[in-house]
């Protein structure tokens, strides 16, 4: 139980996968417009890098692995995320049509968001077994998910900022993206894992 | 050599049950068309009238959906319909743009009218009847007071006019609202 706390801590702040590891940035510059959208794509985020941390490890231990062809692990993991990814596409399309509208080009962009195949990839090189996978994918998701929430909101409040004209937009964007990653490197001293 | 074999076999196994459970789940998941638009076209009301600047509600409702239009051009539905689409779309809601005018209906100066049936085609929800050669004649109950039959006229026979109150369908006017004001000046000239 401690293990599970510790790698939630770790993943979700420590090394956090956006801002400590630089993993996923396309949408977290991308979806952080609205704090709506943003809510959104952490919950498709999240249901995604569980399952597919999870995929991913049964893969690698019970045909990867017996079968000798780790050389094929980028494709079969890509192909699970792929999958994964379709799947909650047509489920947001059934459910949330407002919400896959504003999610848009980015809830397919999921499948090439180097975050996913990064904790998959990670999860085999650290040996995780199976429930520490699931819960290292979980916890690197609400990580993921919160730096994006978080960034939405101080993206929303900037929007009425009077700021110097040539900040406006994609500039101040990326300096507070910077901000938020030092202000992220305090949590470093907190774990080691 | 051996080895290239189940590689190859055991991707292709694996994409292609991951293809048969995405098309088992497709068939869960079915989409009918764009369920926006088919929502944002259930609330509009049906008259195709062409007010909002489109050829009908379904156009007007498939540009509400892809932003190309703001939310408050329909005003047969009025303010009620507006908010429900601002509502469904997450949008600030918006005054419809409407002049200080009654709710208007068409009619025929009868005399003048040459029975071309030109406004019968052009009106959206059938108000019109008549026939080749003869007096077309306006239901009043069923006109929207789109306007569209002006312009078709070759005569200039149509006038719009303000549609009366039914008594049995009277109520107070809202303060404020455009029908106030217009009850109001009524009493004034009453009055004079």
């Amino acid at each position: 139980m401690y293990e599970f706390a510790v790698i939630l801590l770790s993943t979700i702040l420590v090394n956090n996968y956006v801002l400590a590891k630089f993993l996923g940035i396309c949408p977290f510059l991308g979806v952080s417009g609205k704090v709506e959208t943003a809510i959104g794509m952490s919950f498709a985020v999240m249901f995604v890098m569980t399952l597919a941390s999870t995929a991913s490890w049964l893969v690698q231990q019970y045909i990867l692995i017996p079968l000798d062809i780790l050389y094929l692990q980028t494709i079969f993991f890509i192909l699970i995320i792929a999958v994964l990814v379709q799947f909650i596409e047509m489920m947001i399309h059934k459910t949330s049509p407002v919400l896959y509208q504003g999610l848009g080009i980015f809830l397919p962009l999921i499948t090439t968001n180097c975050a996913v195949l990064g904790v998959a990839l990670l999860n085999i090189q650290h040996d995780h077994g199976l429930f520490t996978s699931a819960f290292y994918g979980l916890g690197a998701a609400i990580g993921f998910g919160l730096v994006l929430i978080l960034f939405a909101g101080l993206r929303e409040r900037l929007d009425g900022a009077p700021t110097p004209k040539a900040f406006k937009g994609s500039p101040l964007t990326l300096i507070t993206a910077g901000m938020m990653s030092l202000a992220f490197m305090g949590f470093s001293g907190l774990v080691k894992f | 050599m051996q080895n290239l074999f189940t590689a190859m076999l055991s991707f292709s196994l694996f994409a292609l049950i991951s293809g048969i459970l995405l098309a088992i789940a497709t068939r869960f998941f079915k989409v009918e068309g764009d369920p926006i638009v088919e929502k944002i076209d259930a609330l509009l009301p049906q008259t195709q009238c062409g007010q909002c600047g489109f050829p009908g509600c379904k156009p007007y409702a498939t540009a509400v959906a892809e932003e190309r239009a703001e939310v408050n051009h329909c005003i047969p539905g009025g303010e009620r319909t507006m908010l429900a689409i601002a509502d469904l779309m997450g949008v600030e809601p918006k005054e419809i743009e409407e002049g200080p005018t009654a709710p208007m209906v068409a009619f025929i100066r009868e005399d003048e009218c040459i029975g071309c049936t030109l406004c019968i085609k052009s009106c959206p929800v059938d108000a019109i009847v008549g026939a080749p050669k003869q007096y077309h004649t306006i239901i009043a109950k069923d006109c929207t007071g789109c306007t569209l039959c002006l312009e078709p006229c070759p005569v200039d026979c149509i006038d719009m006019l303000i549609k009366p109150e039914l008594l049995e369908h009277w109520a107070w006017p809202l303060p404020g609202s455009n029908r106030a004001e217009l009850g109001h000046e009524r009493k004034e000239q009453h009055h004079a």
